[in-house]
């Protein structure tokens, strides 16, 4: 089912012997229009993955950016399920670039599990991160998603050891997500060789690709990272070129792709002239 | 959730270990000033020609309010864990100061997250928390009040975990707060059940308290859960009426749902986003309940009642008259239900109010509300 476009993805970044991109953007912001222009021009920025935030009130994980880009959301009138008609939407010209949505659990709980699941499946979701609903509470979630298909991608941090990476990897499939610093999104800057060993533990308690996030704002960044992980997360960079452009009264969708575009680089060509490392 | 996990096997270890017990009790003693008074409300019995009313003093407690119990119990449990730095969040500014009591009493250092919102209406209590050398730093995410305070709170402990204990102060939140914090204010009900007994040589009728995150009212109820004859009754912030989108009533007005890690009623929209509550009393303005009372809701073991804003400062005014005490405004919701409930149980009958704080502090909302300027 849908999963197989994650895995689909992935191994196509290891046959091409890179990391992957992963452009986060948040769902309606500024608004709805927009975020499609920006969702339909992001394959061709380099993304290879897009992870789709679905807006809540009150999202504790994220640092200024990203609460930020929540706001303007739900004040445009974004919700649940205008989120999945976004992606349906980008579906219409896209049939290979994994959408993995990102968010927290109350509006999914508030919609019902299953429906929210099918609908899903039905917009063309791959997957699906709830910051907020830890693995030992996780079960219905799973087994709903799971029965229509979908990914429940896990988060793993610098502080899960072993024994609680063994606890986040059990059933999981598609990814891991591993956050590279103690902290909220966009705060904290990432440093690729603190996250290396880390990563290394993560792939071999799940046997999954690794994508890393939070804390990677430039190419450079992004660069450094894509040399260690599987896959690199950019979200508040993105969603900041949202902030800017609206306050200047720019063109929205060409700073967001623009900026997409150079962290792409920064990441597709990581490793160029060691083409032999592999992944996973 | 590592370092939730360590946090409830420290907490379990400090809980078990009567070198710790003690040591709380021995704070509570001589810093909090605790047991206690019961005290019998002669005139306000008389006034409803009900029941007889007792009054729980929790006010009477160090800094005011019922919310220094938890902090002692938290901040010694912090310091066994090694932890150096304290942070809290804050809505009326009641728990906040408690937390800046202990950690000056404890010479550790402390943030308090306050929304700014309730910085602006509470400006005594962060003078206050000042004095005491806590920093105060104003949220103004999302709807700038308790909430987003409470989330700003757990974004700073996920960046300093290695440090940093987050003293929450309501029953609410991941576990294990929401039972930590209930053992830790289960002092009130353990203390009122000795007393009463001893006044009346019998268990009360009922037990009454205010609600908002809810610790006043589970610590009061807990230790009478397995008491059936003693009925269990919380009073929600009714704002400016149930039939407006402007009250703070979780379990009266919400639905269930997922928030800070817990799941309880909760205030929010038909897409699961979060509403803002509204109340008088910046105490009870949360849009959520420790996940303990929608359980004791949910299998019918306490009653959930409502007060509006109005009701609140009429029962505010008519204890300062009556008794010469001036509730907490948070605590005076509680007072506008207790004739009915006095009433109800008839004369012969005995109930016990939670007064969890005093009054001082909202002097000047109810001068507001009565149009005077002081």
């Amino acid at each position: 089912m849908t999963t197989a476009r994650i895995d689909a993805r992935f191994a196509k970044l290891k046959q091409e012997g890179r990391a992957g991109f992963v452009a986060y953007v948040m769902a309606g912001d500024p608004d709805r229009d927009t975020a499609l222009e920006i969702l339909k021009g992001l394959p061709a920025a380099g993304a290879d993955l897009i992870e789709l935030g679905f807006p809540f009130s009150d999202p504790m994980a994220e640092g200024p950016p990203i609460q930020r880009a929540a706001q303007r959301a739900l004040a445009a009138g974004m919700t649940l399920r205008g989120t999945l008609d976004l992606a349906r939407d980008f579906r219409e010209t896209d049939q290979d670039t994994p959408i993995i949505m990102m968010g927290y659990l109350n509006p999914l709980l508030s919609r019902g599990y299953g429906t929210f699941a099918r609908d899903a499946a039905a917009a063309g979701i791959d997957g699906v991160i709830v910051v907020d609903c830890p693995p030992e509470e996780a079960r219905p979630l799973a087994a709903a998603l799971d029965a229509a298909g979908l990914s429940l991608i896990r988060l793993a941090t610098p502080t899960s050891d072993d024994a609680r990476l063994s606890v986040i990897v059990q059933g999981t499939s598609g990814f891991v997500y591993y956050v590279s610093v103690a902290g909220v999104t966009g705060v904290k800057e990432a440093d690729a060789d603190e996250v290396a060993p880390h990563v290394e533990r993560v792939r071999k308690a799940s046997g999954l690709p690794v994508a890393v996030g939070f804390g990677i704002k430039t190419p450079e960044r992004a660069a450094a990272v894509a040399r260690v992980a599987d896959a690199v997360v950019v979200g508040s960079a993105l969603v900041d070129e949202v902030a800017k452009a609206v306050e200047r009264n720019e063109l929205v969708t060409s700073a967001v792709l623009s900026k997409a575009e150079s962290l792409a680089k920064g990441v597709r060509f990581a490793r160029t002239g060691q083409p032999t490392k592999t992944t996973v | 959730m590592p370092l939730v996990h360590q946090l409830d096997a420290a907490y379990a270890a400090a809980k078990a270990d009567p070198a710790f017990q003690g040591e709380l009790r021995s704070f509570l003693t001589h810093y909090v000033g605790r047991p206690s008074p019961l005290y019998f409300a002669e005139r306000l019995t008389e006034h409803f020609g009900g029941a007889k009313i007792y009054l729980k003093r929790e006010e009477l407690n160090h800094t005011g309010s019922h919310k220094i119990n938890n902090c002692m119990g938290q901040i010694l449990l912090a310091m066994r864990m090694g932890k150096t730095r304290i942070i809290a969040e804050t809505g009326a500014g009641q728990h906040g100061v408690a937390t800046a009591t202990v950690c000056a009493r404890f010479g550790l250092p402390c943030v308090v997250y306050m929304g700014a919102v309730d910085v602006e209406r509470q400006k005594p209590n962060v003078f206050r928390m000042n004095l005491l050398g806590a920093e105060v730093r104003p949220v103004t995410s999302g709807s700038a009040t308790l909430k987003d305070a409470m989330n700003e709170a757990l974004r700073d402990w996920v960046t300093n975990v290695h440090d940093t204990y987050y003293l929450i102060g309501t029953a609410a939140g991941m576990h294990p707060y929401p039972v930590m914090v209930r053992d830790f204010q289960a002092v009130i009900g353990q203390e009122t059940k000795d007393q009463v007994l001893e006044a009346e040589g019998r268990l009360p009728d009922a037990v009454v308290a205010c609600v908002g995150g809810g610790s006043n009212a589970i610590g009061m109820f807990h230790p009478f859960l397995n008491d059936e004859g003693v009925r269990l009754i919380g009073v929600e912030a009714a704002g400016e009426g149930m039939g407006t989108e402007r009250h703070a009533a979780a379990i009266n007005g919400g639905r269930p749902g997922v928030l800070h890690g817990n799941k309880t009623y909760l205030l929010q929209d038909h897409e699961g986003q979060i509403t803002e509550a509204h109340s008088i009393s910046a105490g009870l303005d949360y849009p959520g309940i420790g996940p303990e009372h929608s359980w004791l809701h949910d299998v019918g073991r306490a009653t959930y009642l409502t007060a509006t804003d109005a009701e609140s400062l009429e029962a505010f005014m008519l204890l300062s008259k009556l008794e010469g005490i001036l509730p907490a405004i948070e605590s005076a919701h509680a007072l506008a239900r207790i004739g009915d409930v006095a009433r109800e149980v008839g004369p012969g009958g005995v109930v016990v109010l939670n007064l969890s704080g005093r009054g001082d502090k909202d002097v000047a909302t109810v001068a507001a509300h009565l149009g005077r300027t002081i």
